[in-house]
């Protein structure tokens, strides 16, 4: 009887990591991330009752935090378009199998993305979704977050190949030196 | 004694084989139906995403968000017993 809340928590807690990752690419921010993971997990816990257990608590989770986002941006007229979206922070934790540079011209490209690509490409490639569990998100139909996942990598390889030659430029290395303090 | 070293060996390699083979149907499974997408294990962009992706994910949960929930929970359980003790006058 009393395990039902603890196992809603429990289960609340290992998806943290995963939807605060996502409120960051959302968000650009990690102050803002933290702030509207914070809000979904008041609406998730008031909401709790119309969540089924054993369902999929994260694409609800994920679902509650878009929902939220998009609403407070509504709100707020767009002022939070300041940020350019994805991951533009530093990161405490650097990636470790790139170097710098190449991360940051990654970060650049995924940020010159339309938004509805840019959470497209995320939620598949590096969320785990599926395609359904993605549309379902995003409130869309599956054929159209398939479109918007294949617009969105086509555009990454384009903006990379571009970018791609600078990397072996001959500054390269002291570059890389140079933004290690700087972006990460 | 050689042949039974060839044989356990063998009897690794196969358990070898076949978590290799399990690992492989995890993949297929989980990109089934997205196999074209270009965003698979092998790709340059799919990895870049999940390094980025990681690299936050890494950064663990501030501790303001594991105290709400904590406090979120420990008032609920507060309430249920507040009901139940009710419930038992």
């Amino acid at each position: 009887m009393s395990a039902e809340p603890t196992s809603f928590k429990r289960e609340m807690l290992a998806t943290l990591p995963s939807l605060r990752a996502f409120a960051v690419s959302l968000t650009g921010k990690h102050d803002k991330a933290d702030d509207l993971v914070q809000d979904t997990v008041m609406k998730a816990w008031a909401k709790q009752t119309s969540f089924e257990m054993g369902t999929n608590i994260k694409a609800w989770l994920f679902t509650i935090l878009r929902n939220e986002f998009y609403s407070q941006m509504r709100k707020r007229g767009r002022e939070v378009q300041d940020s350019d979206g994805a991951f533009t922070e530093r990161l405490s934790v650097h990636p470790s199998q790139y170097g710098s540079m190449d991360m940051q011209d990654f970060k650049k490209a995924l940020s010159q993305l339309p938004d509805d690509q840019r959470e497209a490409v995320i939620l598949i490639g590096a969320s785990g979704f599926s395609y359904e569990e993605a549309a379902d998100i995003c409130d869309c139909a599956v054929g159209t977050m398939k479109s918007r996942v294949s617009r969105a990598r086509t555009r990454l390889q384009d903006l990379l190949k571009i970018s791609g030659e600078a990397d072996y430029g001959p500054d390269a290395v002291s570059a890389q030196v140079t933004t290690t303090n700087h972006s990460f | 004694m050689v042949s039974n070293v060839g044989k356990q060996s063998l009897g690794r390699s196969i358990h070898g084989m076949m978590k290799d083979k399990l690992v492989t149907q995890q993949r297929t499974r989980t990109q089934a139906g997205r196999a074209d997408d270009g965003l698979g294990p092998n790709t340059d962009i799919g990895n870049r995403l999940r390094a980025l992706y990681g690299a936050v994910q890494e950064e663990g949960v501030p501790a303001q968000l594991l105290d709400l929930l904590e406090k979120l929970d420990s008032a609920e359980q507060a309430q249920k017993s507040k009901v139940v003790s009710r419930d038992g006058e």
